[in-house]
């Protein structure tokens, strides 16, 4: 790789401060007793403490997952911390009753807090390690009969709803991370929109890592009655450490007749320094349920942070005439690993799904796509589409796919096409040759290829994906 | 044309070359005058594309001797993107593609980033639309290329013109065209070349790289040179095209090369 590309690539990572904050943090160690722990802090009903029993119970029985293309030293699950939070007062009443430096911290990120701050018009809520920390405009959306907050709060004051749902879409002993996640899990989010309702605003989850040996195992739950739609984002950053931190999360999406969830990521956890040193390993369970008919569930994502990332968004299309997408771009540089994909999972008559993969490989990092699209007996008349493609930049990077497709009946269609391309001297020297510098020049290649995917992102988004990819590539190319 | 008493655009002297390790330009000299049209012809292997590219600043080529002048400004000190933004326009001979970047996007960076440099105002979408579809009539290319993705699913005529297209937005001073005529069938060639030909003006100057004569009978060139193993070793008027195109490029070479005896080695395998 040229100097011109290099320099482009190896960006720092502008979100890796850590907040001085005191922190509330459990020792170390897992165990019945750290479960019961978190339990308790929480103040929890007894059925969700049994839920973490069981899923501690199927966890222990189970082994870590060998099969994605990612390589990391084995994880010592007793050197992590299960429970930080910010030491505050117990409850709340107005957003300026929260820590200034918590304040400071989200407003360095680009994150409003305060209701009147730039991004009016987002609800959001805040999750800081392992606790939500606050939401906006949650008043306002309760007016129309939204739900949306912590989840600690939902298990509270909305215990039917939680129970109802509750790993109804990825069960506790689903995977390896998601049993674990079920386990010990601290906070999240949950949206409940009612029937009928449409949500007025986009809603947003902010994460935020900042203690250098907890894990965060966040859950989300979303939950769109019969002819409700929803718009949901999600971003996460984490500070610079040398350590790997653990994130894995489960979230949960149900989709009821005719419901609409839209589920849009920005995901730029720290990525680990250019010679592979920390970063976060995301480790994370996304499942949508389809359940309703002509039900819709989209989910988007953006991926350029984490050391290693794991996860498959996926849909189960349960309902008739449901429909699943998913589009991604997952950018890896220096010695990231990326194991990404998804799966969607036709049931019901006529059920359609499309999946948009983009991913972009520099640096010594790995980038792999892998999905399932599965027509069961049940789904005539299902139809999919598939297309993955990948690029490279520089040559010591790898870009892998692995699609997996069991087609059970005769009347599915389903389309896969895939390719891979390469900017090298020769695409550059095109743009130089017409006035355009490597930067732009990359920028311009890789926003054109990962367009299907950023047309999908509500537009603040859009903007700060395109910005992150520029950033996030700046000095790759040359 | 030749015009009298017209400024010099290009002077090379002494240039030598060379892609990993391997010596391709061994003494390349060649002065361009404003006005002028010079037809570069040559066998393969002769070092033709290796210079359009060496005076465009591609960094897999190494120069290891001489000096190249625009309009007296030393070229080799710049990097490719700014030789562009001085004047120097290189139509490739393989365009690349560029998958979900619309044509008029692409086509709008340039123009402004040249303009910029230039010291001129850019054009807003609106402005650069009304612009570029004017110079599109020149090439006789319908609007959809606009919407289109650059280069992408473009025959090879359509990618030509898009070369020719951007020659007409950014007017260079010098314009190297890179093997233009290879993949074109005579439609496309004749519309091609007539761009070519409006474009030419007394202010810049044109360099054709070419194989075969077929050009030539539509961009008349003012000099013929033949390039063989890294020099230029003939130049003639636009005669010498066809008397190439009648007898071959050996009797020049071998002229070139003189007595040195042609040894090939066979080994049994």
């Amino acid at each position: 790789m040229s100097a011109v590309l290099q320099n482009l690539v190896n960006q720092p990572y502008k979100h890796g401060f850590v907040t001085d904050i005191e922190s509330d943090v459990a020792p170390k160690g897992l165990s019945e007793d750290t479960i019961r722990m978190i339990s308790a802090k929480k103040n929890e009903p007894e059925w969700l403490l049994e839920f973490r029993l069981k899923a501690y119970q199927q966890w222990l029985k189970m082994t870590e997952p060998t099969w994605p293309n990612v390589k990391y030293p084995k994880i010592d699950f007793q050197a992590i911390s299960y429970y930080a939070a910010p030491k505050q007062k117990p409850k709340l009443k107005s957003m300026d009753e929260v820590d200034p430096e918590l304040l400071r911290t989200f407003e360095k990120l680009g994150v409003p807090m305060h209701e009147r701050a730039v991004l009016a018009g987002v609800a959001v809520d805040v999750i800081f390690d392992s606790v939500s920390v606050a939401t906006t405009y949650k008043h306002k959306l309760a007016e129309v009969g939204i739900i949306f907050g912590s989840f600690s709060e939902a298990v509270h004051e909305h215990p039917e709803l939680v129970k109802k749902y509750l790993g109804t879409v990825v069960p506790v002993g689903d995977n390896y991370y998601a049993a674990l996640n079920s386990a010990v899990f601290t906070d999240g989010s949950f949206c409940f929109i009612p029937k009928g309702v449409k949500c007025p605003m986009d809603l947003s989850t902010y994460f935020r890592i900042n203690t250098q040996e907890s894990g965060q195992f966040e859950r989300t739950l979303i939950i769109a009655e019969e002819g409700a739609s929803v718009s949901y984002l999600e971003g996460c950053t984490a500070p610079r450490f040398d350590t790997n931190q653990l994130h894995a999360a489960v979230v949960e999406l149900i989709a009821l007749d005719n419901a609409d969830i839209k589920y849009s990521t920005v995901q730029n956890w720290y990525a680990g320094d250019e010679n592979g040193i920390g970063g976060i390993f995301n480790f994370v369970t996304k499942r949508g349920l389809a359940k309703g008919v002509n039900s819709r569930i989209s989910w988007t994502q953006v991926e350029t942070g984490s050391a290693i990332t794991w996860k498959y968004p996926s849909v189960v299309l349960q309902g008739e005439n449901s429909v699943g997408e998913f589009y991604s771009v997952a950018v890896t540089n220096h010695h990231q690993q990326a194991d990404t994909g998804t799966k969607m999972i036709h049931l019901g008559k006529n059920t359609r799904s499309t999946i948009v993969s983009k991913g972009i490989s520099a640096g010594h990092s790995n980038n792999s796509y892998r999905g399932l699209v599965k027509i069961a007996p049940t789904a005539a008349g299902a139809r999919n589409y598939s297309q993955c493609d990948s690029m490279l930049i520089g040559d010591q990077s790898g870009a892998h796919t692995f699609p997996y497709i069991q087609v059970r009946n005769n009347s599915a269609k389903v389309e896969h096409e895939a390719s891979t391309s390469k900017i090298g001297e020769d695409q550059l020297f095109y743009f130089a040759q017409r006035g355009i510098d490597a930067e732009a020049a990359v920028s311009m290649i890789i926003n054109g290829f990962c367009k299907d995917v950023f047309q999908q992102l509500p537009l603040e988004f859009a903007v700060e994906a395109s910005n992150l990819l520029s950033f996030k590539l700046e000095g790759s190319i040359g | 044309m030749i015009y009298p008493g017209s400024k010099t655009i290009l002077e090379v002297r002494g240039l030598c070359a060379s892609v990993s390790g391997t010596e391709i330009l061994k003494g390349l000299d060649l002065t361009v005058k404003s006005g002028e049209v010079h037809a570069i012809m040559g066998p393969n292997g002769s070092g033709k594309s290796t210079f359009s590219k060496v005076l465009a600043g591609h960094s897999a080529y190494q120069v290891t001797a001489g000096s190249v002048l625009l309009e007296g400004k030393n070229l080799l000190d710049l990097p490719p993107e700014e030789r562009a933004r001085a004047g120097v326009f290189l139509a490739f001979q393989y365009p690349i593609e560029i998958p979900g970047v619309a044509n008029s996007q692409f086509l709008r960076l340039t123009y402004n980033t040249v303009q910029t440099q230039r010291g001129k105002e850019e054009l807003d979408p609106l402005e650069f639309d009304d612009f570029v579809r004017e110079k599109m009539k020149l090439l006789e290319m319908s609007p959809d290329f606009l919407d289109r993705s650059v280069n992408e699913g473009f025959s090879g005529g359509e990618k030509k013109r898009n070369e020719i297209l951007q020659m007409a937005l950014l007017e260079p001073r010098l314009a190297i065209l890179d093997e233009t005529d290879s993949g074109l069938d005579i439609d496309a060639l004749r519309i091609v070349s007539q761009g070519v030909n409006k474009l030419a003006n007394k202010d810049n100057a044109m360099v054709l790289v070419t194989h075969y004569q077929r050009l030539l009978n539509y961009i008349v060139p003012d000099f013929v040179h033949v390039m063989d193993d890294g020099r230029i070793v003939k130049t003639g008027g636009k005669e010498l095209a066809l008397e190439l195109e009648a007898r071959g490029y050996d009797w020049v070479g071998a002229k070139h090369r003189g007595a040195a005896p042609k040894v090939v080695a066979k080994v049994a395998a």
